[in-house]
């Protein structure tokens, strides 16, 4: 079974880099995700959708969804689907998954906060950007796969991506821990 | 708790009459995006398990020991409403403002709309400290007022901000730039106001060994550091003549407020004693030392950013160094140093629980911790248990509430209430509410509404040919119309019912007693005035409560 569960999803790998070329370049499709986001937050972006689609393939992949396996805090899994270019904030509250989103995706908070559990998909993702950066300096419990919920979009690559949500509160202010002041 | 527990009732009390306390009075105006979680905070009172009561001030609302009496859990949430101060001569000057009452003041909260900063006498001001809320005040002064207009910033401060003469603004840190409390989006902000000249001394930049570590340590601090550097080297030497400038002056602490000769009682200047970094025992932390040599800032207004502090409530342990109130893991202790001495039922979050610092996911994580102990105490059955002692909850605050009401209602502004006009009965208006407190959960009421359920209940058989028995009081209003008109709800069954189920009444009783022998009696033609029903006004199975006072609509 491990086997090809691995096998599938090498091939959405595959699949997915080729897509990568159809796509606009990631730098603009993702300024304009976070543009929307400033401004209608919690809203569907199905931006590949529009990428240079005339085939048949592309709607399949505008419908297409990924893997996204949360860890919550006590390290139980859940596994969901996620359409492409959804956010994982969009995505955990449409699957009831405990992920506070205090600004609703507009960057102004770090309550998103969730750790890309493997390295190789964090390098998969868009670099943060300083706004994002900004946040995550605030976000309790930061690790070096540190990235905001709302900031990550579905795309193919993306597939099998587990993320944990931040142990945070079975630490919290234990044994003299001191909030950094801000 | 909503979430946390299924049978739990919230009530949130506020002594504004609006929700969301600092997200409405603290976080800045240009930060619209921030103030998104009251879209949150919003959806928590949709429950029906929840309430707001705005209004209601702990202390000459309602006490906190009356209402731990009247709710099993009390969560105390309500922040840091006071500053630290400095205590260096000359902190009471005129045009000297703690940061908080200005940043109240451009938000529009009620106790500070009326500050009037004097922002025209001067062209200079200094705001001391360098956290977000000494760039949060700064930028309010600096950025174009067209910008600002278009944020929901207080109408009051817009017009004066308009007019102000501020422009340049110095932001005076104890230690350097290694150790600046802000954080990167808000020093971001600042940096980026258009057409504003940055100072920044390169001199301040230079690190020590100890510096470096501390940064290798801090993300945060790093970042900061990094954009406090960039915009030292970058943009002109000078600023251009009417530009606005903001300067960051380092490793320098205040040591006195300079009275103005011209205009005395008025400030001045500060003047400031630099500053070298020592490392301090312990903590590894770096603390700032004076070095005796002095220099004046020349200003008109100083605003103060050195820290907000927590304020006690009757009946609230303190701990006055610290400025917060002794707790574990909210728990509120009886007195700072015994872990074990635990005030039953009473509990703290937030500021008061840590102290003023934090954004509101640090607030999120400390708001679970107190959930988490609360739940605890519930299963361990530490807390008064909800099923062998009910409490009030609701229904009390709102009969207290009433009370206070109907204080208001005698008697507006005059200290002295005069009862009944026989030269007996006069009380001040605190004493009122404490007779109408006491005389609320008195027997005797209890004896009398009991009583008048019954009468009621007699005339309703009477009435409709039925055969109901007065079971329990449940609650009542009354108003006072020559005697008093009593709304009372109140449980009945049916006499000889095989399955004794009550149901709820509620009636409209008018006790008329003999209180102005003089005046003729319009209101009823009874003859017997004590204890007249006048009608009996529905029977239901369940009622809704409508505040009387404030609260949500039902």
């Amino acid at each position: 079974m491990f086997i090809t569960k691995f096998s599938r999803l090498g091939a959405h790998v595959i699949k997915g880099l080729r897509r990568g070329q159809l796509t606009s370049t990631p730098g603009t499709a993702y300024s304009s995700v976070f543009n929307n986001h400033s401004l209608q937050p919690l809203k569907h972006q199905f931006f590949s959708a529009t990428a240079g689609d005339k085939s048949q393939e592309g709607e399949d992949e505008a419908n297409k969804k990924i893997s996204v396996t949360f860890v919550d805090k006590d390290g139980e899994e859940k596994q969901i689907k996620v359409p492409i270019g959804m956010s994982m904030l969009e995505a955990a509250h449409e699957n009831d998954i405990e992920l506070e989103g205090a600004c609703e995706g507009s960057l102004a908070c770090s309550t998103c906060h969730v750790i890309v559990m493997d390295m190789e998909y964090y390098n998969k993702l868009e670099d943060p950007t300083d706004e994002e950066n900004d946040m995550l300096d605030l976000a309790f419990g930061l690790t070096d796969t540190s990235r905001l919920g709302c900031q990550v979009i579905a795309k193919p690559e993306l597939d099998g991506i587990h993320l944990a949500l931040p142990a945070a509160t079975r630490n919290f202010a234990v044994d003299g821990y001191k909030p950094k002041p801000h | 708790m909503l979430k946390a527990h299924q049978g739990a009732e919230v009530d949130i009390i506020d002594r504004l009459p609006t929700p969301f306390g600092l997200v409405r009075s603290g976080v800045a105006p240009d930060h619209p995006e921030t103030k998104i979680v009251t879209n949150q905070f919003s959806r928590v009172p949709q429950n029906e398990r929840c309430s707001f009561f705005g209004n209601v001030s702990i202390g000459s609302s309602v006490s906190l020991s009356e209402l731990r009496e009247m709710y099993h859990v009390v969560v105390l949430a309500y922040g840091a409403e006071s500053d630290r101060i400095l205590g260096i001569p000359g902190e009471d000057l005129a045009g000297t403002h703690s940061a908080r009452e200005f940043v109240w003041w451009y938000n529009g909260h009620p106790d500070c709309r009326n500050l009037a900063p004097d922002l025209k006498s001067t062209d200079t001001a200094v705001i001391l400290g360098q956290g977000n809320v000494a760039l949060d005040v700064a930028r309010i002064l600096l950025r174009p007022t067209m910008e600002l207009a278009t944020t929901d910033i207080s109408s009051h401060a817009l017009g004066a901000l308009e007019e102000s003469r501020i422009r340049k603004v110095y932001l005076v840190g104890r230690r350097g730039p290694v150790q600046a409390a802000c954080t990167a989006k808000e020093l971001r902000e600042v940096l980026g106001i258009k057409d504003l000249y940055i100072h920044i001394q390169e001199a301040d930049l230079l690190k020590t060994p100890t510096d470096e570590e501390e940064l290798k340590n801090s993300r945060i601090q790093r970042r900061v550091y990094e954009l406090l550097s960039k915009a030292a080297v970058s943009g002109h030497s000078h600023p251009s003549s009417g530009q606005r400038e903001l300067h960051f002056v380092f490793f320098r602490k205040p040591d006195r407020f300079i009275d103005s000769d011209d205009r005395s009682g008025h400030i001045a200047g500060v003047r400031v004693e630099k500053t070298m970094l020592k490392e301090s025992a312990g903590a590894g932390k770096q603390i700032a030392v004076g070095t005796g040599q002095f220099e004046d800032l020349e200003c008109g207004l100083v605003l103060k950013s050195i820290g907000y502090k927590s304020i006690p409530v009757d009946g609230l342990p303190f701990d006055h160094h610290k400025g917060i109130v002794p707790n574990a893991r909210g728990r509120v202790l009886s007195n700072t140093s015994d872990l074990t001495q635990l005030e039953e039922g009473l509990y703290v979050c937030g500021w008061l629980k840590r102290g003023p610092t934090g954004i509101i996911a640090t607030n999120l994580y400390c708001a679970e911790e107190t959930i988490a102990s609360i739940n605890e105490d519930i299963e361990k059955g530490v807390l008064a248990s909800t099923s062998n002692m009910p409490k009030p909850g609701r229904e009390g605050l709102l009969q207290l509430l009433e009370t206070i009401h109907r204080t208001e209602n005698y008697c507006s502004k005059d200290e002295r209430i005069v009862l009944f006009g026989d030269g007996h009965h006069e009380m001040t208006r605190k004493e009122h509410i404490q007779y109408l407190k006491q005389w609320m959960t008195s027997e005797e009421r209890l004896k009398n509404l009991n009583k008048l359920s019954d009468l009621a209940v007699k005339h309703y058989n009477e009435k409709s040919n039925s055969k109901y028995e007065f079971v329990k009081f449940v609650k009542a209003t009354v108003l006072p119309h020559r005697g008093f008109l009593y709304h009372i709800t109140f449980e009945a069954k049916e006499k000889d019912a095989v399955d004794g189920q009550s149901i709820t009444f509620q009636a409209k009783v008018y006790d008329g007693r003999k209180l102005w022998d003089t005046e003729p009696d319009r209101f009823l033609d009874s003859d017997d005035r004590s204890g007249h029903v006048a009608d009996v006004l529905f029977e239901k199975t369940m009622l809704k409560v409508t505040p009387t006072l404030c609260g949500k609509a039902n």
